[in-house]
């Protein structure tokens, strides 16, 4: 099946049209942050100031690439762990993230919330970085310089491959996935 | 008295400056080709789709000297000091230290090590310090092994304190509850080392050093060999499948390393890798 092909910003139809298990081709902005950002970000929130970025359909990158070489847009630059943003997600969505992408399992709590607010989360490759950075076309630093890899970067992508393995009606493809193929010892 | 080798630090940084860039770009030739077979042996649509991603990555990186992940590791180093050599020139541990400045820097590779880890996770900005492990062996040769070891594989490793009268039942199980409850986190297709015995500290030394086995290398113990072989197949029959995606290639290789323990104890750890195996040898 030929992957999906979809611009962000996402907005709740699209995201509704799509089920895990699909692949998708992405393009547009998605915006690259990771630990130390999202401390920040919920902070912000919490405070009630206004964040960097738009989050209103916003897709985010659990990323923080290698540096740039010489002419390069952006290093190696594939996903990282999404558990660890786990904490911070919910209130994300609750303010206007619709898409995440990343590796790895979320908690309960993350996907009931992606139900709620009609969200999505991808998987990209894992340990990709040299092949999906082919695919980062813009990069331009917004917030946190002094984050280094772990700063706020607005990236443009074009056909970024994934895959949806949360979608808003409640699937997961890495339980479906694993219970397809687990076998008896 | 054997005669003593004189042997400048400075040989040392630009050999682990250069293991450094090379172990990020040239995935070894094992692991390739792994994950060549892979793309053949996967029952998983998907799954396949994902090996061949992984040989065209390691294809990219190769060829444009780009890292093949972003997260380019803790330099974590196996160093044997013949102990005929006599290591001159400065400390010898900083020479390390400097060859890991040196290779990040110049091989735009990622600094990803935060010191005061319980606080200010304030990023070191040269991926130092590196971890070392040395021996002292006969002989006047300084032999490097170097693994570029990322965070996401690591956290998923275990250490268990099993009881003797558990067995070799009691790890087996242990090893299939560390992939499991890891499921896609690690990046699978991912590499199992596996320690057992000695202490608490040594058992994870053992797992760590495990990991610096080629794919395809079988022990000289045919004992340790049908473990290997045992978890392994036990392992790929959990479905988890490359990425965590489904399927069949869950794990490409485990590989033990064991000593003896207490006789009141049962350690054993397991250090998982993922399929980004990088891992440099050089002898000096």
């Amino acid at each position: 099946m030929p992957a999906k092909k979809i611009t962000t910003p996402l907005t709740d139809e699209v995201v509704r049209g799509l089920r895990a298990g699909d692949e998708v081709a992405i393009s547009g902005v998605v915006y690259q942050a990771r630990d130390a950002a999202h401390k920040r970000l919920v902070a912000l929130i919490e405070a009630g100031e206004p964040l960097p970025f738009e989050l209103q359909g916003a897709v985010v990158y659990y990323m923080g690439p290698s540096p740039a070489g010489p002419g390069k847009v952006i290093g190696s630059a594939g996903p990282t762990t999404s558990g660890r943003m786990d904490a911070y997600a919910p209130l994300l969505m609750a303010h206007g993230l619709k898409g995440m992408i990343g590796k790895g399992l979320r908690t309960p709590e993350v996907k009931q919330a992606m139900v709620d607010t009609t969200a999505v989360y991808f998987a990209a490759t894992g340990g990709a970085g040299a092949l999906l950075s082919r695919r980062i076309v813009g990069n331009e630093v917004i917030a946190y310089p002094e984050l280094g890899a772990e700063a706020i970067a607005r990236l443009e992508v074009k056909d970024f491959p994934a895959i949806v393995v949360n979608d808003c009606y409640g699937a997961d493809l890495y339980e479906e996935g694993r219970k397809k193929y687990a076998r008896e010892a | 008295m054997s005669p003593v080798r004189e042997l400048d630090v400075a040989e040392i940084t630009a050999a682990v400056r250069e293991m450094c860039m090379t172990a990020n770009y040239d995935l070894p030739d094992d692991v390739y080709e792994a994950l060549k077979t892979g793309t053949q042996t996967e029952e998983s649509p998907v799954g396949k789709a994902v090996f061949e991603q992984l040989v065209e990555n390691a294809d990219i990186a190769r060829a444009d000297r780009v890292p093949m992940c972003q997260d380019t590791g803790f330099a974590v180093f196996f160093v044997n000091v013949g102990q005929d050599v006599h290591l001159g020139g400065g400390s010898f541990e900083e020479a390390l230290n400097e060859g890991v400045r040196r290779g990040y820097r110049d091989g735009f590779l990622r600094k990803s090590i935060a010191a005061e880890p319980a606080h200010a996770r304030r990023n070191t900005t040269d991926n130092t310090p590196c971890v070392v492990h040395t021996s002292i062996v006969p002989g006047d040769r300084v032999e490097l092994w170097m693994m570029a070891k990322g965070g996401g594989a690591e956290n998923m490793s275990s250490l268990t304190m099993l009881k003797p009268s558990q067995g070799w039942p009691g790890m087996v199980q242990a090893v299939l509850d560390t992939v499991s409850r890891a499921g896609a986190n690690p990046c699978p297709p991912i590499v199992l080392g596996v320690g057992i015995g000695g202490t608490i500290d040594m058992v994870t030394v053992l797992a760590k050093k495990a990991l610096l086995r080629d794919i395809g290398s079988v022990p000289a113990d045919e004992r340790i060999a049908g473990m290997e072989a045992e978890l392994l197949a036990k392992v790929n029959l959990l479905g988890i499948g490359p990425q965590g995606l489904g399927g069949t290639q869950t794990c490409l290789a485990v590989f033990i390393e064991e000593m003896p323990c207490h006789i009141a104890s049962m350690p054993m750890a397991v250090n998982v890798q993922c399929h980004a195996q990088r891992h440099k040898h050089v002898v000096l």
